[in-house]
């Protein structure tokens, strides 16, 4: 059987700022309807590979492959800024750590939802208006506050609308920057099962950058550990967490506390 | 109504700017006409009066205006208000060139918040005072990402502003600086002119130039450009529409002002554009005259 070649192909991946190094030589590959987690300490590198990785800072070396719907590979960073920039609104999406960066605080929730499919040629408001209940929906978000502006949302709510925001234009790929991040225990849940749900739901490809095993554990297929901007260990997640065979990860999953 | 040529004010270069400051503008100008609704930074230059004012409307009509011209100066459609009277001053002073309140006779319009009422004319030149040139501004703070957005036809988000007033009020509520798609390529803000006018400035034959001083922008929409209003398929562009006609003039086709007239809830709709107004008096159209007193509605 002929195996799909993989979504993302990184390769010797290297990020550095003058003489320190955010990220060094990462190589991987992602798979159709694979979920990677990335973890880490602070300033390990994950979200500089992260940023590499989703076309928003241009590496130092290495190149970064992406195979789209047509089953093309594209170069992220050799392809055009107009295409790169056309790449980030269709077929990827970003759930970004803190909801301010990646939401419209000041447009309604429904507007927040549109505006991608508004980007990409939309015009017709009662379209747009019933996907956005939709995903509002799918979301498990109140419809009434599909007028309310982001800034009146709780955090778990700003979260799940950017997650409604980045996966109204059915993204192959998304990444996601510590989406619990910032989240008390019961909302971390159930926003986890709701992410979990989806991205089966949905057949989606994920990067999932996070200091909190837990989720990896949850949602991730395979992970990778980086440790002052390397990748120190990679394998299945169980494999990784359950065997970890580096120090640092040994270290790592030892200091989760077991209530 | 034509305030003859005059001798302009001595010791004053023609029209206050000197010859190479006009000379720049033009230039960016020229581009400007040539990539239409493309916002062309310029050099603007201190004006005797302060920003916001129409300083670069006026900068504008300073570096085309040349001694044979004949020009009008219209603020919210009015010729008599204080804006427009200093500013026709200004040039009848610094070039000594005709001025008119003629939308007819007017070779150069300099214009705020209004486009005449009457068809302008091939050869006539519009000038509008611009205070925010950047219509994504709204949308996007960093003018570095508005300028790529511009240059990736990236417009889909100007919709979200469209989508948030027809979330909120149940129709496309913005009345003025309604953003429009030229030439099918930029998108410009029109100035902070009413909606009503939008479709005035579609395939007019007259040349239309766009002065921002404070922003140091100048843009153009050359004659018989396609000019759209931005818009969804099921909420189409519409302008706004009165009740009434104009009290003086019975004009049912014209951008209507609500003027008070008493304490009482008395008030009067007019022709915002004096010029148009007038001419139809002249010509013997006479309106109803008398103002509109809420009270009387009330009692029916």
């Amino acid at each position: 059987m002929d195996a799909p070649p993989p979504l993302l192909q990184i390769e010797g991946l290297t990020r550095t700022y003058g003489r320190r190094i955010g990220c060094k030589d990462v190589s991987f590959s992602l798979w159709p309807g694979e979920i990677l987690g990335v973890v880490g300490e602070s300033g390990s590198g994950k979200s500089t590979l992260l940023n590499c990785l989703s076309a928003k800072l241009e590496p130092t070396a290495g190149r970064v492959l992406y195979t789209d719907r047509h089953g093309r590979a594209i170069d992220v960073w050799a392809a055009s800024e107009p295409e790169r920039r056309m790449l980030m609104r269709t077929d990827w999406g970003i759930v970004h750590q803190n909801p301010r960066d990646g939401l419209r605080m000041g447009v309604s929730a429904g507007a927040n939802i549109g505006e991608r499919l508004m980007a990409v040629g939309e015009r017709h408001y009662g379209g747009i208006r019933r996907e956005a209940e939709t995903w509002m929906r799918r979301v498990e978000m109140d419809l009434d506050r599909i007028d309310d502006a982001p800034f009146t949302f709780s955090g778990g709510m700003q979260q799940r609308l950017q997650i409604a925001r980045n996966l109204v234009s059915k993204p192959r790929l998304v990444f996601m920057d510590e989406p619990t991040g910032g989240l008390d225990v019961s909302v971390q849940a159930r926003l986890l099962d709701l992410l979990r749900g989806l991205v089966t739901d949905l057949g989606l490809s994920a990067v999932i950058v996070t200091h909190d095993l837990a989720v990896t554990r949850l949602l991730a297929h395979r992970m990778i550990v980086m440790r002052r901007g390397e990748v120190v260990e990679a394998g299945l997640t169980d494999q990784v967490l359950d065997d970890p065979q580096h120090p640092y990860t040994q270290l790592l999953v030892s200091s989760i506390l077991h209530p | 109504m034509t305030n003859a040529m005059r001798e302009p004010l001595a010791g004053y270069n023609f029209a206050y700017l000197d010859e190479q400051m006009k000379r720049s503008i033009r230039r960016a100008i020229l581009k400007a006409v040539a990539v239409p609704g493309y916002q062309v930074p310029f050099g603007s230059r201190e004006m005797p009066l302060p920003y916001g004012w129409g300083t670069g409307g006026i900068q504008v009509t300073a570096s085309i205006i040349g001694a044979e011209d004949v020009l009008k100066v219209i603020d919210q459609g009015a010729d008599d208000t204080t804006n427009a009277v200093s500013i026709r001053q200004f040039f009848a002073r610094t070039t000594g060139v005709a001025t008119t309140e003629r939308t007819a006779e007017a070779t150069i319009i300099q214009t705020r918040h209004r486009i005449p009422e009457r068809p302008l004319g091939p050869g006539q030149i519009i000038v509008y005072q611009v205070p925010i040139p950047e219509p994504l501004r709204w949308v996007e703070a960093r003018e570095t990402e508005t300028r790529k957005m511009h240059a990736l036809q990236e417009y889909g988000v100007m919709h979200v502003k469209l989508y948030e007033d027809i979330a909120r009020f149940g129709c496309i509520n913005t009345s003025y600086n309604y953003p429009v798609l030229v030439n099918g390529r930029y998108l410009m803000a029109p100035s902070p002119i009413p909606k009503f006018d939008n479709p005035k400035m579609d395939r007019n034959p007259a040349l239309q130039l766009f002065g921002a001083g404070r922003e140091k922008r100048i843009y153009a929409v050359p004659p018989f450009t396609s000019v759209k209003s931005l818009d969804f398929e099921d909420y189409p562009f519409d302008v706004q529409h009165w009740d009434h006609c104009c009290a003086l003039c019975g004009a049912a086709d014209s951008y209507l002002d609500e003027v008070v007239t008493d304490d009482r809830g008395g008030r009067m709709f007019v022709c915002s554009d004096t010029d148009y107004c007038g001419e139809r008096r002249t010509a013997g159209h006479v309106g109803a005259g008398t103002p509109v007193a809420l009270a009387a509605e009330a009692a029916e």
